[in-house]
């Protein structure tokens, strides 16, 4: 056992420093794409290449729905490619939700519902009990029962086969509550939705508090979005 | 180099009466591999196409059956090549067919306590944009009950789980400590990725071909754009299959590290968990940091890849790579002399070198049960033949046995990765597009979790008429009951992790 005890500490912190500093790693976002002011028929380009209707300009305005972005990557390898930014803290609280009020910020426990994810965005908030991200060392838990529950974090389109659990597990939890809806596909229905066995993102379903944007968001800017919904951000 | 290998595709019609016994000498005496069931509604008539691949050379065997559309009765092979079950399954659920001497069809991939019944979503009628009218709720629905015996009882646990995991139900039949076996219920994730592609561009259909299962996504994409490169009659650029080959391995690596994160997570042992996700996220950082997304996203491109390298970043990614490789042997060292870890492991989810033949199982899990198949091997692409590497194999089939290939994988993948990055010659990274018309072909890979085929046929618009996915964890998922059968409650997660099963790309 001693070995393990040594390895522990020999590894030393590798916690980021986010939220009170910058991360400045490389690799830690998959970045978006950044609007600003094209000619038209450029900013008609872009449009008319996006699959899931991200982009959409007036005239030589580009405006980006962050909700709806995949990262397919067709507008940054255009002729005239959209410019791009690292950054992630994307997350909002929705119009008419609401983040949680002060009550208790340092103890905050989450139930995971995966209705239809795909994979990548499960494995990204799996991602936050690392040591790289550590959130514990936030306040932050991942909690087994809907009884328990302040913040219900929700991945996918939700497909028709979750919906009675996804709305089960709502029900479940005890006010005041919070959800939030992670990646493209739970704001959108992203690449799948909507059709006959996906819905187009989970504010279909459930009341949805706080929108984290990304195809898959990474983990700082889940981590984000968690300060966010907290009202620590 | 080694000659890139030629590829014999058999074609056989076979009567009727004839498929079973043609499909199990095909499948029990030649020692084929079972790839799949495809069933294609065209026009006027089915068409069930049995593909086989030869397990010694490269080498294919389509078994093809046609018949007039109304009549929707085929004879059952599952009885003699086990892993047909589930496909018969799945074309009996989506498109209505009968298979004569299948045990058990119906509420398979559509629940039945969501949909009505006879909904066959894949028939070419059905409108997949329209919402449908769900199942009213029967109140008195209960799981099916095998074990019946004093004190024996049901334990259901999913499809939302106290962690971060999933969507899978499972019932597990018990009589107190011990479990006596556990039916898996999956499909929570179904979103019709078969059916949407229909009628889309190839270039739309890739992007679900790479985020139906994005934790292995660069290999789907890869499998996805060698099926429509053969139908187009374009071949990536030399450079761009050598740069795929690197960037398929190291979504393997990446993979790897995270099946080993979930192993060691479930034996509860903390701080070997921590340096395994140590790993995963550092080899998420290279592929970020490499290509610009942590999950390998819009690389890929039918013709080759949508973007070029220069040789310092390849050799930058592998020189981080093999740094995190040294990670995962000093990790495996450590792991092979903890006691109270190889316990758990140990004897634990076997499954026989018999079983897992019979059930065509794939990927890590069969090569720890001795079943060396490894489709970059034996049915090479991508440039597979002219690349060292060795496949790893295990006897026992247990927990630990899996672990051992996993580790061993991952050094492998290493050692392509560092000669694909200096070997990779000058050159164009993508083909031009022609104009060719529509066609059918089959791609195929080894993805991370194993072999994985998929099936497009275009039409004459080059929009996809049909495009079928089966995945590795389809045929694992199907042999997951082989490893579960009498063991101890606490023991499931371990088996669970072991198997590196992924729910969403065997739901699709």
């Amino acid at each position: 056992m001693s070995q393990w005890i040594l390895r522990g500490l020999r590894t030393g912190i590798k916690s980021t420093r986010y939220p009170e500093h910058a991360e400045r790693a490389m690799g830690v976002s998959p970045g978006f794409p950044v609007a600003t002011r094209r000619t038209e028929q450029e900013a008609r380009a872009l449009v008319a290449l996006c699959p899931t209707r991200a982009l959409a300009h007036a005239g030589e305005e580009l405006a980006v729905d962050y909700r709806r972005c995949v990262h397919c990557y067709r507008c940054a390898r255009a002729d005239a490619p959209m410019s791009w930014a690292d950054d992630f803290e994307r997350s909002a609280v929705k119009p008419g939700g609401k983040a949680l009020d002060g009550a208790f910020e340092r103890s905050i426990h989450i139930l995971v519902v995966d209705a239809g994810d795909c994979g990548a965005c499960l494995n990204e908030v799996r991602q936050l009990n690392n040591p790289y991200y550590n959130m514990h060392r936030l306040g932050f838990f991942i909690t087994p029962t809907p009884r328990q529950a302040d913040v219900l974090l929700v991945v996918g389109p939700v497909t028709e086969q979750m919906r009675v659990a996804l709305e089960k597990a709502y029900a479940g939890m005890p006010g005041p509550k919070c959800v939030m809806a992670v990646g493209a596909c739970a704001l959108s229905g992203g690449v799948f939705g909507p059709s006959f066995t996906a819905g187009s993102g989970v504010a279909d379903v459930i009341p949805v508090d706080v929108e984290v944007p990304g195809n898959p968001p990474p983990p700082l800017a889940i981590l984000h979005g968690l300060l966010v919904a907290t009202g620590r951000k | 180099m080694a000659a890139a290998p030629v590829f014999h595709e058999r074609i056989l019609q076979c009567a009727k009466d004839k498929l079973a016994e043609l499909c199990a000498r095909l499948y029990a005496d030649e020692n084929c591999g079972f790839a799949g069931l495809i069933v294609e509604e065209r026009g006027e008539e089915w068409e069930l196409r049995y593909v086989f691949y030869q397990s010694d050379a490269p080498g294919w065997v389509h078994v093809v059956q046609r018949c007039p559309l109304p009549e929707a009765v085929f004879p059952s092979i599952s009885v003699r090549v086990a892993p047909a079950d589930w496909h018969e399954r799945e074309a009996a659920d989506l498109f209505g067919l009968k298979f004569t001497g299948h045990p058990y069809l119906g509420d398979f991939i559509l629940h039945n306590d969501v949909w009505q019944e006879n909904l066959c979503p894949m028939r070419k009628g059905f409108d997949a944009t329209q919402p449908v009218r769900r199942r009213e709720p029967d109140p008195d629905w209960k799981p099916r009950r095998i074990v019946h015996a004093p004190g024996a009882f049901v334990m259901p646990v999913g499809p939302v789980f106290s962690g971060i995991t999933e969507s899978a139900h499972f019932q597990l039949e018990t009589v107190g400590e011990d479990v006596i076996r556990a039916f898996p219920r999956l499909f929570y994730n179904y979103r019709a990725v078969e059916k949407i592609a229909e009628g889309r561009s190839v270039d739309d259909v890739l992007l679900l071909a790479e985020r139906f299962s994005a934790t292995t996504a660069f290999a789907h994409a890869l499998g996805f754009c060698q099926a429509a490169e053969r139908i187009l009659g374009i071949e990536a650029p030399p450079r761009a299959r050598a740069l795929r080959v690197l960037l398929a391995e190291l979504e393997r690596l990446r993979h790897h590290a995270g099946a080993i994160q979930e192993i060691c997570e479930s034996t509860g042992l903390a701080v070997a968990a921590s340096q395994a996700a140590i790993l995963e996220e550092e080899l998420l950082r290279i592929s970020a940091a490499f290509c610009g997304h942590r999950y390998l996203f819009g690389v890929a491109a039918v013709g080759g890849l949508t973007r070029d390298f220069a040789d310092a970043a390849c050799r930058d990614c592998v020189a981080q790579a093999e740094e995190a490789g040294r990670g995962l042997d000093r990790l495996e060292r450590m792991l092979r002399t903890s006691s109270s870890f190889l316990d758990r492991l140990e004897e634990v989810g076997i499954v026989s070198h018999e079983d897992a033949r019979r059930f065509s199982l794939a990927g890590p899990t069969a090569r720890a049960s001795g079943l060396v198949r490894d489709l970059r091997a034996i049915q090479p692409y991508s440039g597979y033949e002219s690349f060292g590497f060795d496949v790893p194999r295990e006897e026992e089939g247990d927990g630990y046995a899996r672990l051992r290939v996993l580790f061993a994988e991952a050094r492998q993948s290493l050692r392509i990765m560092a000669q694909a990055a200096n070997a990779s010659p000058r050159g164009a990274v993508r083909a031009a597009r022609t104009n060719a018309s529509g066609g059918a072909a089959l791609g195929w890979v080894e993805a991370p979790r194993g072999a994985a085929f998929h099936w497009l046929r275009l039409g004459k618009d080059g929009s996809v008429e049909r495009y079928r996915i089966v995945p590795p964890s389809f045929a694992n998922w199907r042999g997951f009951h082989l490893a579960v059968e009498k063991f101890a409650f606490q023991d499931f997660p371990i088996m669970l992790a072991s198997f590196a099963l992924s729910a969403c790309e065997n739901d699709r």
